[in-house]
């Protein structure tokens, strides 16, 4: 007997690895709590991320109450403004935004989407998030440890990070240093996965070139932080042994408040080095994912194939690569030697070429297309504006001379908050609004989520779009207070209080999305399989939410690329990647 | 519609913002107006691509949203266009960076006829030294750091004898002389910052780091700390104040030198000794 299916299957390799036993749990504890599943862990990794970033957003909101109105909330001094600016950093950088983009849509999203029926090592995929759990909660005790959390600044620079002249120096400081030396281990242990997994786990037919965008930038970003990690990983624990120890690995000879200090020899610039050979590829490792993510939410809600899909592939891997070379950037004013800024200038500019393929793909994807204004798609488009604004003022820092008078001004912070806080956290959103059905098997509520996104969008955009011209004018960040400034005119202060009533209104928002996120879990409509009519195998699935194992009895067989939408002579406006080729369908159809 | 109007609305909004912002920087005092040019050739630059990008995003919502019975155009690739707009990013962006470096080029090559002035920060204030008649800086160590020598200079180095110290007090430079500022701290990094010079570098104890300017223009300026230095960085404050030669002359005549300094002090601590006996 011929059947179409055996018919499609000649000339298809056979599977290159066996199917694998997959762990059953046998309890309810190891079903839900200390579960080995890769959904369960990623919706473990979500809600944790989750809740420690609504630690950061209030203590955005403090920051923002003392910026705003210096001198009238006695509750806070320059002691705590330092901590609260420490903490939102490092917890939106770390906690929120890797764990989320990684740890919860690479846990969800890598399996689903190449077919698997889960990550290649459970176990350790489990002790990944507890062992996040733990630095997370290592971190939030730093706010009850005497003399509070370290307000170093998120950077943790040397010397002051350690000395008593910065907050949080008794304890503060040890517990951070610990939290994120447990957060990289953590992070490995899932790290490893997400890349075996997609390397070594796709179903029959999920040839690399066909693997969806959001793949290939979670596993893009996820090589590029398990070599960058590392340099965090030595410059923390260097850094604990000079706390700790008295060693001086980044600690030269010095006089402290009148007190000549044991330490001599060490160098605080080799730190940063170390810390921005982390900490640039980091703004990579939360930009691809995000790149990856949007690419999809552009293309399914616009019902056109992403534009160029190898170029998109090409940037992502060449971005990944090219974001290795750049990170003296950081450094241009760090006293350096300043001949090393004509190389660092150049790999910077060059790293916006393959960026800006990667946006005009995005916008010529919405040409001719047929766009859903979901609220997906309105985060998606969000997204590109704050992006774009936030990548064209980094053409500003990255060349080596334009950044010396906007360094360490607020026009820095305007720059990587648009880029890296606003611009992913709207695909976050995106993201959420749009897998939020495969995960619950409900729909979130439309006009909510409306309401949610014009608050949030422009909000943030009129608190950080404002923000550069202050640091134009020459206001640095991490004060307090500005006080009596000669040259800080008293229009910049009514600026400043009226960013702050902005941002407090984007924070109460995510209330609403709070909101939202547990009212549809048990009274949202329900969404079927397949809701918006994407092509992606994580909608294939035979159960929505999809099953332990995900797949039922047969792995399925992908014959077509990701972007299959609104195919001429198609009878519906999209192909799923499983779906066989049929006699009819044209010939040089993209695969 | 609504949506289109708004994405539009948006460009336009922060194009006037830019225009019309009260908010700009200080008048420049240095000769790093090169600086300045560059940064408003880069505005116009992105501005023009964020204005293009953002205005097409709009029209494409606005004449290609969804309507009973459209279908998407099937596209993957152009390679025609992909290329040429590769092409037009790529120079854009040299645009920017040749420029960008040749500026550089002059930042980091100091002139021969500049003054060095050094600056030395340690939490949370300012110290100024300034070459004696021997127009050369002596050496120093945070190791040298004590109540008699607060700079930490070395006192057996004969350079150093008639180094003019400012301490707690404002710096004052001629106008029209290149100097070149040598920057040290002896605890934690600071960054010598004033907005109208444009020019900066973080101070790094343990090394002596550099910038280079030209004043242009005589008058007060303030001195933030721009690199966090612990909790009392924003307090940070000093002035530099630019003068015509003579009367810089006539101020650096009344300071003290490094070998005057710790002769005082020798005596101060001398009489206190015979004092309390």
């Amino acid at each position: 007997m011929v059947d179409v299916h055996s018919d499609v299957l000649i000339g298809m390799p056979p599977a290159e690895v066996g199917e694998v036993d997959l762990y059953h749990p046998r309890s309810w504890w190891t079903k839900y709590v200390f579960s080995q599943d890769a959904k369960i862990i990623a919706v473990q990794y979500s809600v944790t991320a989750m809740a420690i970033g609504m630690v950061a957003l209030v203590l955005s909101w403090l920051m923002r109450l003392q910026l705003g109105f210096p001198g009238v909330f006695s509750f806070i001094d320059a002691n705590q403004y330092l901590q609260f600016i420490t903490m939102h950093g490092m917890i939106m950088v770390i906690y929120l935004l890797t764990a989320l983009f990684l740890g919860g849509f690479g846990n969800y999203l890598i399996p689903l989407m190449v077919g698997a029926r889960d990550m290649v090592f459970p176990y350790a995929n489990m002790l990944s998030y507890w062992i996040y759990l733990l630095a997370v909660l290592v971190l939030v005790a730093t706010f009850f440890v005497p003399g509070g959390p370290t307000g170093a600044g998120w950077t943790l620079y040397p010397p002051q990070s350690v000395l008593s002249g910065t907050p949080g120096q008794e304890a503060g400081i040890v517990l951070m240093l610990l939290s994120l030396i447990l957060f990289i281990i953590g992070f490995t242990m899932g790290g490893l996965n997400y890349v075996v997994t997609v390397l070594q786990a796709r179903t029959r037919g999920m040839t690399l070139m066909r693997m969806p965008l959001t793949v290939w930038g979670i596993f893009t970003a996820t090589v590029m932080a398990l070599l960058a990690f590392p340099a965090l990983f030595v410059a923390a624990v260097m850094m604990l042994f000079d706390r700790l120890l008295g060693t001086s690995f980044f600690m030269p000879s010095l006089v402290e408040m009148g007190q000549q200090m044991k330490y001599g020899g060490g160098s605080p610039l080799l730190f940063q080095h170390l810390f921005w050979f982390f900490g640039h590829p980091e703004v990579y490792i939360v930009a691809l994912p995000a790149f990856g993510i949007v690419s999809d939410l552009i293309s399914t809600h616009a019902r056109k194939n992403i534009f160029g899909y190898r170029m998109m592939v090409w940037a992502i891997v060449g971005i990944g690569a090219l974001s290795f070379v750049v990170w003296a950037h950081h450094m241009y004013v760090s006293g350096m030697n300043p001949k090393f800024g004509f190389f660092f200038a150049t790999t910077t500019l060059i790293i916006a070429v393959p960026t800006a393929i990667k946006v005009y793909n995005w916008v010529l994807t919405l040409w001719r297309g047929d766009i859903h204004l979901t609220t997906p798609m309105l985060f998606a488009l969000a997204f590109i504006i704050t992006f774009v604004n936030g990548g064209l003022t980094g053409l500003f820092l990255g060349n080596v001379v334009v950044d010396v008078p906007l360094s360490d001004t607020m026009f820095v912070v305007a720059h990587f908050h648009m880029v890296m806080g606003v611009a992913p956290i709207m695909v976050v959103f995106g993201a959420i609004y749009h897998w939020y059905p495969k995960v619950t098997g409900r729909m979130l509520d439309e006009t909510l989520g409306r309401i949610h996104f014009w608050v949030t969008f422009l909000g943030a955009y009129a608190v950080f779009f404002p923000m550069h011209y202050l640091g134009l004018l020459g206001m640095p960040r991490r004060y307090h207070d500005i006080g009596e400034t000669a040259f800080i005119p008293a229009s910049a202060h009514d600026l400043n209080a009226f960013m702050s009533v902005a941002a407090l209104v984007v924070g109460a928002a995510q209330l609403v999305f709070v909101f939202n996120l547990i009212w549809s879990l048990s009274r949202g409509k329900e969404a079927g399989g397949n809701p918006w009519g994407a092509t992606t195998l994580e909608w294939q699935t035979p159960e929505t939410p999809p099953a332990h194992g995900n797949w039922g009895k047969e792995l399925p067989v992908v014959y077509r690329w990701a972007y299959d939408y609104s195919v001429p002579g198609a009878i519906r406006d999209f192909i799923p990647q499983n779906e066989p080729p049929n006699r009819f369908e044209p010939q040089g159809a993209h695969s | 519609m609504a949506v289109a109007i708004i994405i539009l609305l948006v460009a336009v909004a922060s194009v006037l913002f830019h225009l019309f912002s009260p908010w700009w920087w200080t008048p420049i005092a240095s000769n790093w107006r090169y600086i300045d040019d560059t940064i408003t050739m880069t505005f116009w630059i992105t501005g023009a691509v964020f204005f293009a990008v953002v205005a097409f995003m709009a029209y494409c919502v606005f004449r290609f949203h969804h309507k009973e019975g459209r279908r998407a155009d099937y596209e993957p690739e152009n390679k025609r266009l992909e290329s040429w707009l590769t092409i037009g990013t790529a120079v854009g962006v040299g645009a920017m960076l040749a420029p960008g470096l040749l500026v550089w080029h002059q930042f980091v090559t100091v002139p021969a006829d500049a003054t060095e002035v050094e600056v030395m920060g340690q939490q949370w204030r300012w110290s100024y030294r300034l070459p004696g008649k021997d127009g050369r800086l002596g050496t120093s160590d945070a190791r040298n750091v004590s109540s008699d020598n607060p700079m930490g200079l070395n006192p057996k180095d004969s350079n150093g004898q008639d180094d003019v110290i400012i301490e707690s007090d404002d710096l004052h430079l001629p106008v029209g002389k290149p100097v070149k500022v040598l920057l040290r701290s002896i605890d934690v990094l600071h960054d010598f910052y004033v907005p109208e010079f444009r020019a900066k570098m973080d101070m790094v104890p343990g090394s002596v780091t550099y910038f280079w300017f030209t004043p242009t223009r005589t008058g007060t300026f303030e001195v933030l700390c721009a690199e966090l230095c612990g909790v009392a960085h924003a307090q940070m404050r000093s002035k530099v104040i630019v003068q015509e030669e003579k009367d810089y002359h006539a101020w650096l005549g009344q300071q003290q030198t490094f070998a005057e300094l710790l002769d005082q002090r020798r005596l101060a601590k001398a009489s206190y000794t015979i004092g309390s006996e």
